[in-house]
């Protein structure tokens, strides 16, 4: 099939601004949007730029704005989208070329949460003990990729991007909840901030754009809960 | 600029990760050089799991884990690396749980175990649980629970810098000179760097992208392998490449053995769980090298999937919760890349090229070592899937690189803290970054007519998946070394659209492009030498292995014209050959 394929262009060394090309891309049904992209770049332009690394949905490099929602181009595919497909960089983050946008911030803020495990008690000699409930409690929040494609999708932090962002949240809800770590109260802390949880307005388009299908939302809340329940 | 620090890690992967930990810890100024963010390394799709002999579900010993591996390597392994794996394995998964990796527990709340490809109880008895996981997102859960101790110990990170160039004072390493730095470029702006050390680790992980259909990321091109083979160090075993059995057909994507251990099996045409007839004790968990050479056999005898190039991964009698409980992701591969349902539905797969077990030549101290008599090159390191210190011989088996990412990138680190504590840091070299800039600039600036890294790429991938694949023959390989040459001249002649400086990322893979057909040479003509079958090199037209004639390591070295073979020995300290069944 024949897929037109809008892609914004923006290359700062001669763009005074982004702008939209159309490309008209042979396609299998069963190709991801990162097959087409890796085509214009052989066939058509190869100056085209993006990010991507393992090419199935793991690395977390290549999230983008795919037909108006944040998605990683890796995973999503032509016979998901139909034949006019559109892809412009994530949105609320700077933009430094064509798809590639300045990830620097959105680094800062996962390490503003320390996300580290924080335990300074003695080492024992085997692996600590752990029980599979303990383990099951924080496991969805493991999964994540730090692909920024639910803080790029956030209304909140378009409004206000010191907002520390639903992925950072989910970092901090790794370990918050997790029976080995001692750190939750420093970082439930950093989170009752005013850029912190409160800015989450529950407006679910976190969870919608995640591909690691993690129930942000809920991630949230229970952070949001356990500040609460601190102060209690 | 000119940046100078004690130590250099480049790459950050589980090796690069755990290194630049331990030089935190030591106190050691160090920088870790990565060209894409370190969450974003391809340790992260490592699924399956790690080995120790913890023995939490079931009695293990780290002399079986040694002896496995050594048998499964088809005896090409150094029995002193082996060692020292499989006896470290154990504490350095303690270590990463102490960490807070989020391993699977058993019900008494310890490290849960698996099954994996060739680990056996008792020199070769039965499978034993070995794997520690972490659902099956083990590579995932290792690359951040390191990178986040890296994040608490402050280690400084340079992302997206790709090294381009390594440095040497005193002459090139064949004279006698030692590491000094290297030169990077920023790929926001285009420009190089050089960073001076006393010490230089490459964990620049592996290079499947050398064949078409592979399990590795776009990104892994084997530039720490490239450069160190242009710089005059041999590169070792070359022609061992390991293919996997479970790739999604077409397209290579990895579906873990994590899949067999937990009871998947390997259906062909008939319905026929085809691996009794290869391997009649461990069946569908014998070593890689032997299930892919069955597939391919059954596939040419016809009993391919309706006579086609694939057969069946079938995990339906799991049941739903060990399905979704402990395969997820690859669940979930299945059905997006695939559009199959693994709960109803048996999954086609094919094998794809997944692993090098050779690369940088390198002891158990992680040292880069340059000829038959192991002379180390002062303050250079290796470690993790782009070097070969040779824990995986000529095959290697599931679970073992995140161990020996683990075992030597700790090594590493160690060995690195104490070396750069004992000697002085290189003076600035002058024009230091002068050679590769010539090299850049004869792409950007040749006129838009020459040849296209996309085609060369794709004719390299052909080439090497057709005649350079699971089986071999001197034939195939002759040809394969004809074409190789071919596309180095059109290699040559390269030229691209993008002028810029930002993000060219056109300049980038054509660069890269280069070292994959440096590795490429020394691959088949590694290969084309070898004359037996061994491990993952399987020739047609000498099908047995030959320890008289090639129980040895080839080195390949760079030459004007073709690389030159040498050998070295094979430390055997523990377990003689033998003829490998299962
Ligand atoms: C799909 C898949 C599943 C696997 N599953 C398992 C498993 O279950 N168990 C197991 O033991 N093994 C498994 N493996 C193998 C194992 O994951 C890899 O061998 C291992 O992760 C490699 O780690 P590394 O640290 O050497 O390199 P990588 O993790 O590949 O990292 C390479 C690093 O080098 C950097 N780099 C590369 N070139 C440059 C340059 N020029 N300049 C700067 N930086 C550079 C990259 O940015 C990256 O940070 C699997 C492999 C694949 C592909
Ligand atoms: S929570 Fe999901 S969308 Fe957000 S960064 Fe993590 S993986 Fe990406
Ligand atoms: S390329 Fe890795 S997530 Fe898409």
């Amino acid at each position: 099939m024949n897929v037109d394929l809008r892609i914004l262009r923006y290359d700062p060394e001669r763009d005074k601004a982004p702008h939209w090309e159309t490309y008209a891309v042979a396609a299998d049904p069963m190709d991801r949007v990162l097959d087409l992209l890796i085509k214009v770049k052989a066939e058509n332009d190869g100056s085209l730029s993006f990010r991507r690394s393992c090419g199935h949905g793991i690395c977390g490099s290549d999230a983008m704005l795919i037909n108006s929602r944040n998605r990683l181009a890796c995973r999503i595919r032509v016979d998901q989208l139909g034949k006019k497909i559109s892809v412009a960089p994530l949105p609320g983050l700077p933009v430094v070329k064509d798809l590639i946008v300045e990830m620097s911030g959105f680094f800062g803020k996962y390490r503003s949460v320390k996300p580290y495990l924080i335990n300074d008690q003695p080492e024992p000699e085997r692996e600590r003990l752990q029980t599979q409930k303990d383990r099951a409690r924080y496991d969805d929040t493991t999964k994540c990729i730090l692909c920024a494609a639910c803080t790029s999708a956030c209304p909140s932090f378009w409004a206000r991007p010191e907002y520390v962002g639903p992925a950072a949240i989910v970092q901090a809800h790794r370990f918050i909840f997790d029976s080995r770590d001692e750190g939750a109260a420093e970082r439930l802390e950093i989170l009752a901030d005013e850029n912190g949880v409160w800015r989450c307005r529950t407006i679910f388009n976190c969870v919608d754009a995640c591909p690691r299908g993690i129930n942000i939302t809920r991630a949230i809340l229970e952070v949001s809960s356990a500040i609460v329940g601190r102060r209690g | 600029m000119d940046y100078p620090f004690d130590a250099i890690v480049v790459g950050a992967g589980g090796a690069g990760l755990w290194a630049a930990l331990e030089l935190a810890r030591e106190g050691v100024n160090t920088a870790v050089l990565t060209k894409l963010y370190p969450t974003r390394s391809h340790t992260g799709t490592a699924q399956g799991g790690v080995c120790a002999a913890l023995g939490n579900l079931e009695e293990d010993h780290w002399e079986w884990h040694m002896f496995d591996t050594v048998k499964g390597g088809d005896y090409l392994v150094d029995q002193d690396a082996a060692e020292v794996l499989a006896r470290e394995a154990i504490e350095t998964v303690i270590e990463l749980e102490h960490m807070g990796l989020p391993f699977n527990r058993t019900p008494d709340g310890k490290i849960d175990q698996r099954r994996f490809g060739g680990h056996t109880s008792n020199y070769g008895e039965a499978p034993v649980r070995r794997a520690c996981f972490a659902a099956d997102r083990t590579g995932h859960m290792i690359l951040q629970t390191l990178y986040q101790q890296c994040i608490k110990h402050g280690v400084k990170f340079f992302d997206e810098f790709g090294v381009v160039d390594l440095l040497f004072e005193g002459g090139e390493p064949d004279a006698g000179g030692r590491a000094a730095g290297v030169v990077a470029q920023r790929l926001a702006d285009g420009q190089l760097h050089t960073f001076r050390a006393k010490a230089v680790l490459l964990a620049t992980g592996g290079f499947g992208r050398m064949f078409r259909i592979t399990s590795n990321a776009h990104s892994l091109t084997g530039d720490g392998v490239a450069l160190c083979y242009r710089h005059g160090i041999p590169l070792q075993d070359m022609e061992f490449f390991q293919f996997h059995p479970t790739g999604i057909v077409g397209i290579g994507i990895l579906l873990s053995e994590a899949a067999r251990g937990e009871g998947g099996t390997l259906l062909n045409d008939l319905g026929e769980r085809f691996m009794e007839r290869y391997a009649p004790k461990l069946m569908e968990l014998a070593p890689r090298d032997m299930v892919s050479r069955a597939m391919y056999q059954e596939i040419r005898a016809g009993r391919g999937i309706g006579g086609k190039d694939y057969l069946y991964l079938d995990v339906r009698h799991l049941g739903r919760k060990v399905i979704e409980e402990k395969l997820p992701d690859i669940t979930d591969f299945a059905r997006i890349y695939q559009g199959v349902e693994p709960l109803t539905e048996p999954i086609p797969v094919q094998p794809t090229a997944h692993y090098a077990m050779g690369g940088i030549p390198t002891n158990v101290s992680a040292e880069v070592t340059r000829d038959e008599k192991s002379t180390v090159v002062p303050g250079l390191f290796a470690a993790g899937e782009c070097a070969c210190v040779s824990v995986h011989g000529a095959n290697r088996l599931g679970t073992n690189s995140l161990v020996d990412l683990l075992v030597f990138g700790r090594r590493a680190g160690r060995q690195m803290a104490r070396y750069a504590g004992g000697v002085e840091r290189p003076r600035p070299i002058p024009d230091a970054v002068e050679a590769v800039r010539a090299e850049l600039e004869a792409i950007r600036t040749r006129p838009s007519s020459g040849e296209s890294a996309a085609a060369i790429r794709t004719d390299l991938q052909d080439v090497m998946m057709d005649k350079v694949g699971v089986y071999r023959d001197g034939k195939m390989l002759t040809a394969a070394l004809a074409r190789v040459r071919e596309l180095e001249a059109r290699h040559d002649r390269i030229s691209i659209t993008d002028c810029g400086s930002v993000f060219n990322t056109e300049l980038i893979e054509a660069r890269e492009l280069g070292y994959l057909l440096d590795i490429a040479h020394a691959t088949v003509s590694g290969a084309l030498a070898r004359t037996e079958s061994r491990g993952a090199h399987s020739r047609e037209d000498y099908p047995e292995r030959d320890d008289k004639k090639w129980l040895k390591h080839t080195l390949a070295y760079r030459g004007t014209d073709g690389p030159t073979l040498r050998y070295k020995d094979v430390s055997i300290t523990r377990f003689e050959p033998k003829p490998r069944t299962y």
